[in-house]
């Protein structure tokens, strides 16, 4: 997509990046067809949150919309980065999980209805502890369901990124969309750095961070299927040419066997330069999967 | 809470199997076997630690690049091996540390690693596999969510070096700017941020809390009882749903999880109404 990327179009775009979670989400339907389900009027929020002496929000940080996306009917789920760190807690992850149900349920009635999710999420939110874990593996058991219809869709725009058990829900999705100024991984630099040292991890690093985690590695790197610029635009382009797409004739997390040759392959005895793996897992994806 | 030793899996792995080596190719950190159970014959998976790991940062009990795609393979062979007859029972015997917190592990993207493993067990779940968790010792964070949270159905033991949670102890107090001590103290009151697997057993995910004396030196009447427990969690899981829904209808989570059960109706609700 970068190639029709020009300095006119960089000044005339809608940026996605600096867009709420409920205006990421309205701007990914065709226009006019979308409707909010459980929005912040219905007021079902945390329980856990004022007992804590944290201010619960009306949406709980989880923003679920339906309607039309190329004429289908498509449900979008935006996590709320900027809601305790876009963290899942019971009822985001219970929004997430049952939107996702529904979908499938439709789907296995004939109706056709496709997913989106907009991940900006550190993981678990730690108020709730055991109850967004608990959501965070139900996610991942409906995202396994629900790949079988229709192609599961993931976006992590930035500046959150996604990370933690969330990021584990990206790698079981069909599509994973990326700008560069996002990042996709599970642990974090400060927590890699607290457990492991700061040999292993130095966290004030941020080259070292971007190189690793950034959207143009995972790009790179043959994890996330489109890197699209800041410009809500590209974004429903990318997210439309996926929903046409269809459903991949392997997903990656089930890609098994040549996962586990490329870690074989890896020499372990030192830390490797990011961009050295991108040659050799790019070479070896491409070799095995028509995705 | 107690600290990770790391001894119980291959204690209760061997209990079960008889025996306690990796197959043939995988590394030392994951053992696998099959062995009779009831009238089937189960698939067994446990990681245990490795100190001569390949990778550093996963020596320790931890779920790494490696573990995570050893028990994908692993599983996944019982999915094809079973694809034309009966489902055998997979059995994810659980003492997890945690996910390895490694440089490597972030370049060579461990959320993929771990997301297979789960991808696996999911898909066996779907497949018509009772896939049952018995959870020995810790069962933190990532690591439970590759190895075990995929599960119909999850054991565990009623036991102080028991723990099921979201992050260990330590790295929690210290991310939420409170103090270890504040934290077990708001643990008292707030059943899911409690690391007392009493507590956990109150949010009505687990199928059921088992007893055993010392977990890590069992009987061989204790080793029968818990066999017997997972018989009967097998055949539980045969006759229900393979989806998670047991987690959310439970006694517990009627009580625990009223919030979720709301959003879940309503959403529901408001998807007939606005309709396609």
């Amino acid at each position: 997509m970068s190639e029709q990327w020009n300095d006119t179009k960089f000044i005339n775009r809608q940026s996605f990046i600096e867009l709420s979670a409920r205006e990421r989400a309205e701007f990914l339907f065709d226009t006019g067809t979308s409707r909010e389900l459980l929005g912040p009027f219905d007021r079902v929020e945390s329980p856990w949150l004022s007992m804590q002496g944290v201010t619960p929000q009306a949406d709980d940080g989880c923003v679920v919309m339906k309607g039309r996306i190329s004429g289908q009917s498509t449900v979008v789920i935006a996590i709320d980065g900027a809601f305790l760190g876009g963290s899942m807690g019971e009822v985001s992850g219970e929004k997430l999980t049952a939107a996702l149900d529904l979908a499938c349920a439709d789907n296995e009635k004939g109706i056709q209805t496709n997913a989106i999710m907009l991940l900006e999420t550190g993981g678990v939110r730690l108020q709730e502890a055991n109850l967004g874990f608990a959501a965070i593996a139900e996610i991942m058991a409906s995202t396994l369901v629900l790949r079988r219809y229709v192609p599961v869709i993931c976006i992590t725009a930035g500046t959150v990124g996604c990370f933690g058990g969330m990021s584990l829900v990206a790698a079981l999705s069909s599509y994973v969309v990326m700008t560069r100024e996002a990042r996709l991984g599970m642990n974090g630099p400060k927590v890699i750095e607290q457990t492991s040292g700061v040999e292993e991890f130095d966290s004030s690093d941020r080259a070292l961070i971007w190189a690793i985690h950034g959207g143009e590695q995972r790009f790179a790197m043959g994890l996330a299927d489109a890197l699209v610029e800041d410009d809500a635009q590209q974004m429903v382009e990318a997210v439309r040419s996926f929903i046409a797409k269809g459903v991949p004739a392997v997903h990656r997390s089930s890609e098994v066997a040549l996962y586990r040759s490329l870690i074989a392959a890896l020499d372990p005895s030192r830390q490797w330069d990011p961009k050295e793996l991108r040659t050799t897992w790019k070479a070896g994806i491409s070799k095995e999967v028509t995705r | 809470m107690s600290e990770y030793k790391g001894i119980r899996g291959t204690v209760w792995f061997r209990a079960f199997t008889g025996q306690a080596s990796p197959l043939s190719g995988d590394p030392a950190s994951v053992l696998t076997a099959d062995a009779p159970l009831g009238k089937d014959k189960a698939r067994f998976l446990c990681v245990v630690p490795n100190p001569a790991g390949r990778f550093p940062c996963a020596r320790h009990g931890e779920v790494g690049l490696e573990e995570a795609y050893t028990l994908a393979t692993r599983v996944r062979e019982v999915i094809d091996e079973d694809k034309d007859t009966v489902k055998r029972p997979i059995i994810a015997i659980v003492d997890v540390k945690s996910q390895a917190y490694g440089r490597r592990e972030e370049t060579a993207a461990i959320f993929l690693a771990a997301a297979a493993a789960a991808d696996a067990y999911g898909s066996a779940r779907l497949a018509g596999h009772p896939v049952v968790a018995l959870v020995v010792g810790h069962a933190l964070s990532a690591a439970f969510l590759a190895h075990g949270y995929q599960a119909n159905r999850i054991l565990a033991f009623d036991d102080h070096g028991v723990i099921i949670h979201a992050m260990d102890k330590e790295a929690a107090a210290r991310i939420m700017r409170r103090s270890v001590e504040s934290l077990e103290e708001l643990g008292k009151t707030i059943a899911p941020l409690s690391y007392d697997i009493r507590d956990y057993a109150k949010l009505g995910l687990l199928y059921k809390l088992l007893h055993v004396e010392n977990p890590e030196h069992p009987s061989q009447p204790e080793i029968q009882t818990v066999q017997n427990e997972l018989i009967a969690a097998i055949d539980d899981a045969r006759n229900s749903p393979v989806d998670l829904r047991s987690r959310l209808e439970s006694t517990g989570a009627l009580e625990m999880r009223k919030a979720s059960i709301l959003t879940r109706t309503m959403l529901a609700a408001q998807w007939a109404e606005i309709g396609h």
